[in-house]
């Protein structure tokens, strides 16, 4: 096994746990597609770090971090669902990046590649990751009870605005990292599928949030390997080895349906 | 003289507007402590909107005075539960407490029936029943309810409030309650606020006579301020 399978491996797992879990919250919330809008946001961000040599994550982290808060601010004031501001933005960045990427890299932005993954990039994938669960975890009921009733949370001191903007930045950090896995085309996938396939057989929260972090780091971890012996772009391995997770639950659900 | 030690809540001269509509007019009450408020009105009568301006979520004009340092408990009309695979006992654990059997067994549900179920598969009287648990669970002073019998059909409705009676006596709660069901909270309450935007009524509930009901829930009374109350 060389070196780059080992560091492809470790961001496709640790990318795909962090994804899962905070995915887990975004399919409850409905806000499936915002993952995946979201995720093109990053393209210039990605266009100018190849373009001025920095790594394209700082690029993709800043962009998607600065359009979580325009995206917020902007819920607030004109209150319009996230998904229909995530909707006005996101076409916007697509043409912006896709203008200014050079066109080689233009391929690796929109598909990923494990090949060009270092030490460096693993690291940051690796804590970010971590990071991102940690900090899920600590609002995680809070959101969850928002979803529920959001006057409930509200009268239990909960800042319901604050830890749903809180979430969307952890959102951004886990689609930036898992860019370099799946490119910012699928890059949506991992945000949403394995939290399908664990909904379709969860009857309660805990196991729900386990099992669509669960998914999605065996998502991350058989993509990546495909990747490397078939010698193809990750993203759509990924999404594919996520998507026959999604379908052995349907499986389940549709032959045992009291699992859920 | 009353002696003011007595009210846990008094309200002067509330008003609120929303988007330049006036929702309350010029609303006066006091809850004593220990006692069972009903708040009746037609749809539309802003019924909801006197919890959430007692509740400080939205902006208003008048005074709302709690006494002292008191914890209050908020139970909603409406979840929106039904997507979300979280078990009942799940759901009492986002309020951090261990009590979690207790409080359901208070409220007259098996523990083990219901404990591992979906709060999204219970029954409406199940619900209901669960939320009272949930508004229970960490001992409050007041509790404020948004209809506590939505949902649950007309013969359980009265157990629900006769259950409410018995837990504020027994955990010695201050009940504000909201309720569609004039007759039920007539009986089931110490006092009566009848809402249509304006105060219709405001008093005693055992000083009601069933004829006056009517009155005092759509009654004839012109708001302050011109906008002379409609049920819509």
């Amino acid at each position: 096994m060389t070196e780059t399978l080992i560091f492809s491996l470790t961001v496709g797992i640790s990318v795909g746990l962090a994804a899962g879990y905070l995915g887990s919250l975004m399919v409850l919330e409905k806000m499936a597609l915002v993952g995946d809008a979201l995720s093109h946001v990053a393209l210039p961000g990605l266009a100018l770090g190849i373009l001025y040599g920095f790594n394209p994550f700082f690029g993709a982290f800043a962009f998607l971090f600065a359009s979580a808060i325009i995206i917020w601010q902007l819920g607030k004031i004109t209150k319009l669902s996230f998904e229909t501001l995530v909707g006005a933005v996101f076409t916007l960045s697509l043409a912006i990046g896709i203008i200014i990427i050079p066109e080689p890299e233009l391929l690796e932005a929109l598909f990923g590649d494990i090949t060009t993954v270092n030490s460096i990039d693993t690291m940051i994938a690796v804590v970010v990751s971590l990071a991102a669960i940690f900090l899920t975890k600590s609002i995680y009921n809070g959101i969850v009870l928002g979803m529920i009733s959001e006057e409930l949370a509200i009268s239990k001191g909960i800042k319901v605005a604050r830890m749903n903007l809180l979430y969307l930045l952890l959102v951004s950090m886990a689609v930036a990292i898992g860019i370099k896995i799946t490119g910012t085309l699928l890059v949506g996938f991992l945000v949403v599928t394995p939290a399908a396939a664990a909904k379709t057989i969860s009857l309660n929260l805990r196991r729900y949030s386990v099992l669509s972090s669960i998914f999605g780091g065996a998502s991350g971890f058989s993509g990546v390997l495909l990747s490397s012996f078939l010698n193809l772009h990750p993203g759509p391995l990924v999404v594919l080895a996520g998507i026959t997770i999604f379908f052995a639950s349907v499986l389940i659900k549709w032959t045992k349906p009291s699992a859920s | 003289m009353e002696n003011l030690d007595n009210y846990i809540l008094r309200v002067s001269n509330l008003s609120v507007t929303i988007q330049d509509q006036l929702i309350l007019d010029d609303i006066s009450f006091q809850v004593k402590k220990g006692t069972t408020l009903a708040i009746v009105g037609p749809n539309g009568a802003g019924k909801t909107m006197l919890f959430r301006a007692l509740l400080n979520l939205v902006p208003y004009s008048g005074r709302i005075e709690w006494r002292g340092k008191i914890k209050t408990g908020y139970v909603p009309q409406n979840l929106s539960a039904g997507d979300v695979p979280i078990s009942v006992k799940e759901f009492l654990s986002l309020k951090n407490v261990s009590n979690i059997e207790d409080s359901l067994t208070a409220v007259g549900l098996d523990t083990k029936n219901v404990m591992n179920k979906r709060l999204g598969v219970l029954s409406g009287g199940q619900l209901r029943r669960v939320l009272i648990a949930w508004a229970i669970i960490d001992k409050p002073d007041v509790l404020l309810f948004d209809e506590p019998t939505t949902g649950v059909d007309l013969d359980s409705e009265e157990s629900i409030y006769r259950m409410l009676r018995d837990l504020s006596k027994k955990y010695e709660i201050t009940m504000i309650i909201i309720s569609h069901n004039v007759h039920i909270v007539t009986e089931y309450s110490d006092y009566m606020l009848a809402l249509n935007r304006c105060m219709n009524f405001f008093g005693e509930s055992k000083e009601i006579k069933d004829p006056d009901l009517q009155t005092i829930i759509y009654g004839e009374t012109v708001c302050k301020h011109g906008s002379s109350p409609t049920g819509d």
